[in-house]
């Protein structure tokens, strides 16, 4: 087995490619939400970022979702297989076990991640390519938008998404730092409150967006 | 002393031996003083179970100062029980009310199995040591205080992971049995002296590679392993394993085979 391979194997290793990913698509979700955001400028201005993205630089767009494709299926294959690894870490479960100091963030982690999966192929799915939205129109973004938050049960499930988002950034981002070992030692290393800060801030820019159209604040 | 003892009801984890099937059974334990160590009760119940003919219960313990390491159960729960920072043998029963229910079981892991009631098979831990965690240099003499110099903050550190017994609670704590904390703490212990650097990246891949042949599940920073841990570890020494690790997968090269010039 190669060096690579080795690094993979190793339970270590596994949760070093997700700490690494998962920078990744924080940095992305960032981005994604600013430009967003973009939606209270007006419609002209919004279809425009939209256009800059979808055709001005898309060789540069292709570079980026390429980047996240891969950096979603590792994050999620390595999720997957060292969750398998610890159930059967513990064959025989306590009659009794009560959680001391964890966190809800992090016991839903594994939920959550499942959901923000089928999320996101839902998302590109409905945003991108167009196929499950009832209206599409390549070229009008912001009305997609309109349309695309029109009902509520669709608005209610991107909302879910970004609830399970900021729990997962909130636990995520806190972990990614101690198991790439870039956090400095503290008297409390159960503190991340940068972690909640950036879990409020991008999960909160999302909703802003489905909000607004439901709350009729963009026409 | 009959007034103030307490009466309670446990529920004990009985399995008459390796790979047989066990289950909870309910003892009274009555007229316990407060001022018994928890092992002291275990003490008192198993003498009513020889009196009475039956098997008493087995249970890991020696030095009972809190400083070996052999005793450990979960308690209710938690394991070492409520107190933070205590070994079983230390905690006392004054920490329980009249007419408690305790539920007291084994440490559960894959890589623990139980080999009578409360008593596990530790041995994944030695074999994790052997793998890595020592140093090889003959130490000889004892040589002059400051011919090694240290700062303060790595002594410290390297100090505080020293602390870890080997007790088992943070695997027995942690909601993937994990091994992290207790592997984690070695390698910083060793790690951060000057006489662990020669093999410091070595063993960082060395002592990963058999706590996952062992069939401990990985790290998912809960944190139960640090708030269990009756030494105090901290999962910052985690941070210091996935540091050394990334650097020794990174720099990992064969060892020559053959003989250098000379």
């Amino acid at each position: 087995m190669g060096r690579l391979g080795k690094f993979w194997d190793s339970s270590v290793g596994k949760k070093i490619v997700m700490g690494a990913t998962g920078v990744i698509l924080v940095g992305f979700l960032i981005i994604h939400m600013a430009g967003n955001l973009q939606l209270f400028l007006g419609a002209e201005r919004f279809n425009a970022y939209s256009k800059l993205l979808k055709h001005d630089i898309i060789e540069l767009t292709w570079i980026v979702r390429l980047t996240l494709l891969v950096s979603v299926v590792l994050h999620a294959v390595a999720a997957y297989q060292l969750t398998m690894r610890n159930k059967a870490a513990r064959p025989e479960p306590y009659a009794k076990r009560v959680p001391q100091v964890s966190t809800y963030a992090s016991q839903t982690m594994r939920y959550g991640g499942v959901y923000l999966l089928l999320f996101i192929v839902y998302h590109i799915g409905h945003f991108t390519t167009g196929t499950f939205h009832p209206a599409f129109s390549e070229s009008g973004t912001f009305g997609n938008v309109l349309i695309g938050f029109s009902t509520w049960p669709i608005a209610l499930f991107y909302l879910g998404a970004m609830g399970f988002l900021s729990l997962h950034l909130y636990h995520g981002i806190w972990a990614a730092f101690r198991t790439l070992g870039l956090a400095r030692p503290s008297g409390d290393p159960l503190k991340r409150q940068i972690a909640l800060v950036l879990a409020i801030v991008v999960a909160g820019g999302f909703s802003l967006v489905p909000l607004a159209v439901k709350l009729g604040l963009v026409h | 002393m009959s007034a103030g003892g307490l009466n309670l009801t446990l529920h004990v984890w009985r399995q008459s031996g390796p790979n047989k099937a066990g289950k909870i059974v309910d003892y009274p334990a009555t007229n316990i003083s407060p001022e018994m160590s928890f092992l002291e009760m275990l003490d008192t119940v198993n003498e009513g179970l020889i009196t009475s003919g039956q098997d008493p219960i087995a249970f890991d313990h020696d030095c009972r100062e809190g400083i070996c390491g052999s005793c450990g159960v979960m308690i209710n729960g938690a394991a070492h029980g409520p107190m933070k920072q205590t070994t079983a043998c230390q905690l006392h029963m004054r920490t329980f009310k009249n007419g408690d229910e305790i539920w007291i079981e084994p440490w559960r892991a894959g890589a623990f199995p139980v080999i009578k009631d409360l008593v596990v098979d530790r041995g994944a831990f030695d074999r994790i040591i052997q793998a890595g965690g020592f140093i090889s240099a003959p130490t000889g003499s004892p040589q002059d205080a400051n011919s090694l110099p240290i700062s303060k903050l790595d002594a410290d550190d390297a100090m505080d992971a020293a602390a870890c017994i080997g007790c088992g609670a943070c695997v027995a704590a942690c909601p993937n049995a994990s091994a992290s904390l207790f592997t984690a703490a070695k390698i910083t212990h060793l790690g951060r002296l000057p006489q662990g650097q020669p093999e410091r990246y070595r063993r960082a891949l060395a002592m990963v590679t058999q706590m996952d042949i062992e069939g401990f599940g990985g790290c998912t920073l809960f944190g139960e392993c640090q708030e269990a841990c009756p030494k105090g570890i901290s999962i910052d020494t985690i941070v210091q394993m996935n540091r050394d690790y990334i650097v020794a997968a990174a720099s990992e090269r064969e060892e020559k085979v053959e003989m250098g010039a000379g």
